[in-house]
């Protein structure tokens, strides 16, 4: 820790107008400032106060549950949401789709030189809120800066833990033959919400990402005492890559009611406009779950108790096939395929 | 390459630009192609240009022609 | 959404799959081709095959600008981003087109291309006048549709005199195409593709009207029936063409009545011929040299034609010897009939083009058809 300054004298962060610079990286007082001043100020909590270099956990009830991911979306600030509520929630989501509660988070950043110490502060606020609202306390963090131009601003990597009660067991290849398939909600909202921000698109349309912790939900679905097999967040990919991932692990096919998945009209539109598919697009608050047949209306209603459950919908079945396709009856009444995405989702022209 | 859609015009600009919308989704797109479009028109939209008005009477006509084509089978019996 | 969501309804779709099943006769098939890789695209996605009787095939047509691109004109824009150091603006459908040496454009912005995707040659006018320093390349694809916006952008980028701005013109024709069609051998002598009619494209329409298409029916005696871009517009084309065989004639109709008129855009063509103007030949894949089927932009514009301002030379280059795109183009092998199809090409590794276009038979096929190809085998 830095030696003590005497008071009066020392001078708090510019959050106003300041930018973060190398020494902010550079492991002395000026990174120790930035730490206290706008981290700990709005995450800090017991654990975090610990002060070590690693922080000791208590045990906790059931099985270890670990998730991790990198969050490098683009604009930072987006309509609904921004890289810090993402960050909370994308991690709080893969841990509570195993059915664990998450509790405890770390993050790791890594900040562009110059980046706006305002913006820093509003995306470190936003986290705080969601971790205060998803009930998981940040307990370990890393602060990095890179030169000008290295960063796109900042990247944000989340680890979240959780404890997995004994006797639940949802997995990718737990689905079979005779299962419902259920979303909570509709699809393609977070990827349209950016697309309608970045740089060369410019439409006005009224989408906000659905970013937005599960645990809530996942706690209701379990609850409910359904069967489920497998809980899974359709984010890069959307719908269409989880289910063909399921498909794949579990080695059955998949039906679809296009009529069913619930799409809002305006995401539809803007889809339309780019000639992109819904289904290929990411979601940040929304779950799919597979279940028995014949607890299906139990989960859907366990679901709709929840106000992130609310358009819930059963959107098909889980069937035999040696391919592991995912196949679909459109609103129009022909059959057709739904595929892995190839690549990035480019707009289509044609 | 004709991925061109339906969009109602909203807002006409200076310099043939214009504001269309499409179930709620805005878009500016040129209007340097087509002549004598008004709001409240709509108009068909490819890469960000309008190319030609749509005729709400034929849209009506063809849909008509459509169901009937369906009604009359039914009634045939077919 | 109006004019779009009435075009997609199921209901309607059954009574006009009954209306289809009761006019077709029994003791014959019926062959059409979509030109339009737009229609392409709509019958694989909506399923439309399923609510054919089996007699009715649909067979897809050379209509896809990405499909008949030749690899020596993506060689050409991969050249200029990586060599002459342009900001090559394009469509996003070309960024994955297979080309020489292993590259794609997305490949070689990998290595260092500033190659920017856009949705339109305005977006590229504009990152022109915002890199005055720099070279802007636009990489213009696409069949009468897709021409007149870059018409209009030409004329803008010569009223205010923009220097670093060029378009590198790769525009097709679609009677061109139609007629190589019709006169290759297969469909002229050999009846290896027996074709009855033809579904005619729907945008391409507007712009160019439903006259151009008459040449067709009368000199070949082939049926064309321009429809509009939704599955029941393609539904009702096709029952307006089963009539037509039935009672043998070989006219042009409009189903797309309320977007297509007899003359077309004029506003449009007028623009289009002021900056262009016809190429003696130029290579389609898959159809090789075509005559007076592409444009290039006129002299008057010179100073916005890529290909004068960077001395560019075309190099034509073979595809690989197993790719049936060209077959498949004009409509004489299916995705299944070529080796490669879903083994060594499938859309995260195109060999042809024909699957990197969503438009591509090959492409719709597989994202939204094989299932069938299974279907067929077990029964």
């Amino acid at each position: 820790m830095s030696g003590q300054v005497k008071k009066g004298y020392a001078r708090s962060l510019d959050i106003r107008h300041g930018r973060v610079d190398m020494s902010h990286g550079g492991g002395g007082r000026a990174m120790v400032q930035l730490i206290t001043e706008l981290f700990a100020n709005h995450l800090g909590n017991e654990y975090l106060a610990q002060g070590n270099d690693g922080t000791c956990l208590p045990a906790g009830k059931g099985q270890l549950v670990v998730s991790t991911d990198s969050h490098v979306v683009s604009p930072l600030f987006f309509p609904g949401g921004d890289i810090g509520g993402l960050s909370v929630h994308g991690t709080v989501n893969d841990v509570s789709v195993m059915g664990a509660t998450p509790l405890y988070l770390t993050a790791g950043f890594i900040l562009e030189e110059g980046f706006p110490l305002a913006d820093l502060a509003r995306i470190v606020e936003s986290m705080a809120q969601a971790a205060n609202e998803a009930g998981v306390k940040l307990v370990a963090g890393d602060t990095k800066v890179v030169e000008q131009g290295k960063a796109d601003g900042l990247f944000i990597t989340t680890t979240g833990i959780g404890f997995l009660p004994d006797g639940i067991r949802l997995s990718g290849d737990q689905a079979r033959p005779g299962d419902a398939v259920l979303v909570s909600g509709s699809m393609g909202d977070h990827g349209m919400a950016i697309m309608s921000k970045r740089e060369n698109l410019s439409f006005d349309a009224p989408i906000l990402s659905d970013t937005a912790s599960l645990n809530g939900l996942t706690a209701a679905m379990l609850a409910s005492g359904a069967a489920i097999r497998v809980m899974r967040d359709p984010t890069r990919g959307g719908l269409a890559a989880t289910l063909n991932e399921i498909a794949q692990q579990s080695k059955a096919g998949i039906h679809l009611e296009e009529g069913n998945i619930p799409v809002k009209p305006e995401v539809d539109a803007a889809c339309e406009l780019l000639g992109l598919d819904p289904l290929n697009i990411a979601n940040e608050g929304k779950l799919i779950a597979i279940c028995a047949a014949g607890d299906a209306d139990d989960l859907l209603a366990a679901m709709r108790t929840h106000p992130l459950g609310r358009q819930a919908a059963m959107i098909g079945k889980v069937v035999e096939d040696a391919r592991c396709f995912v196949q679909m009856t459109t609103k129009f009444g022909g059959r057709r395929m739904v595929d892995w995405l190839s690549g990035e989702q480019l707009p289509r022209i044609c | 390459m004709c991925l061109a859609i339906p969009a109602r015009v909203v807002e006409i600009n200076g310099n043939d630009q214009a504001i269309v919308d499409v179930g709620g989704v805005r878009k500016d797109v040129s209007l340097a192609l087509v002549a004598e479009v008004t709001v409240g028109d709509y108009v068909i939209v490819h890469v960000g240009y309008a190319l030609t008005r749509l005729d709400p009477e034929e849209a009506a006509k063809t849909l008509a022609l459509m169901t009937q084509a369906g009604l009359t089978q039914q009634a045939v019996g077919a | 959404m109006k004019y779009i969501d009435e075009f997609r309804d199921g209901e309607v779709a059954k009574g006009l799959a009954a209306a289809i099943k009761a006019e077709i006769r029994a003791d014959r098939r019926y062959n059409f081709m979509e030109f339009c890789g737009g229609h392409t695209h709509a019958i694989s996605r909506y399923g439309v095959p399923d609510l054919l009787p089996p007699n009715v095939r649909m067979i897809h047509g050379p209509g896809c600008p990405v499909c008949v691109l030749p690899i020596g004109r993506i060689d050409l824009a991969i050249k200029l981003a990586l060599e002459d150091g342009v900001i090559l603006c394009t469509y996003a459908d070309t960024l994955r087109i297979p080309a020489s040496e292993n590259l794609s454009l997305m490949r070689a912005r990998a290595r260092g291309g500033d190659i920017r995707m856009v949705y339109s040659v305005m977006d590229a006018l504009r990152i022109a006048r915002d890199n005055p320093g720099k070279e802007v390349v636009f990489f213009a694809i696409g069949f009468e549709t897709t021409t007149p916006p870059t018409a209009v952008a030409i004329k803008q980028a010569h009223i205010e005199a923009l220097k670093n701005f060029t378009v590198l013109c790769c525009h097709v024709l679609t009677p061109s195409a139609i007629m190589n069609i019709l006169e290759s051998p297969e469909v002229r002598e050999l009846g290896t593709v027996p074709l009855d009619g033809f579904v005619g494209p729907a945008h391409v329409s507007t712009v160019i009207g439903s006259r151009p298409y008459e040449f067709f029916a009368e000199e070949y005696r082939k049926p064309v029936v321009i429809a509009g871009f939704e599955p029941l517009d393609v539904m009702q084309a096709i029952l307006m063409l089963i009539r037509q065989v039935n009672e043998d004639r070989a006219e042009v109709e409009n189903e797309f009545t309320r977007a297509v008129t007899p003359e077309g855009n004029d506003k449009a063509q007028n623009l289009v011929s002021e900056v262009f103007e016809l190429r003696r030949s130029f290579e389609w894949r898959g159809l090789g040299e075509v005559p007076y089927s592409a444009l290039k932009i006129r002299e008057r514009f010179a100073g916005l034609d890529a290909e004068q301002r960077f001395n560019l030379k075309y190099q034509p280059v073979p595809d690989n010897k197993a790719c049936e795109c060209g077959a498949i183009l004009r409509g004489v092998k299916k995705p299944t009939d070529c080796k490669l199809f879903g083994t060594v090409c499938t859309p995260e590794t195109p060999m042809g083009s024909c699957m990197v276009s969503s438009e591509g038979a090959c492409a719709a096929h597989y994202t939204y058809g094989r299932y069938k190809d299974f279907e067929e085998t077990a029964a």
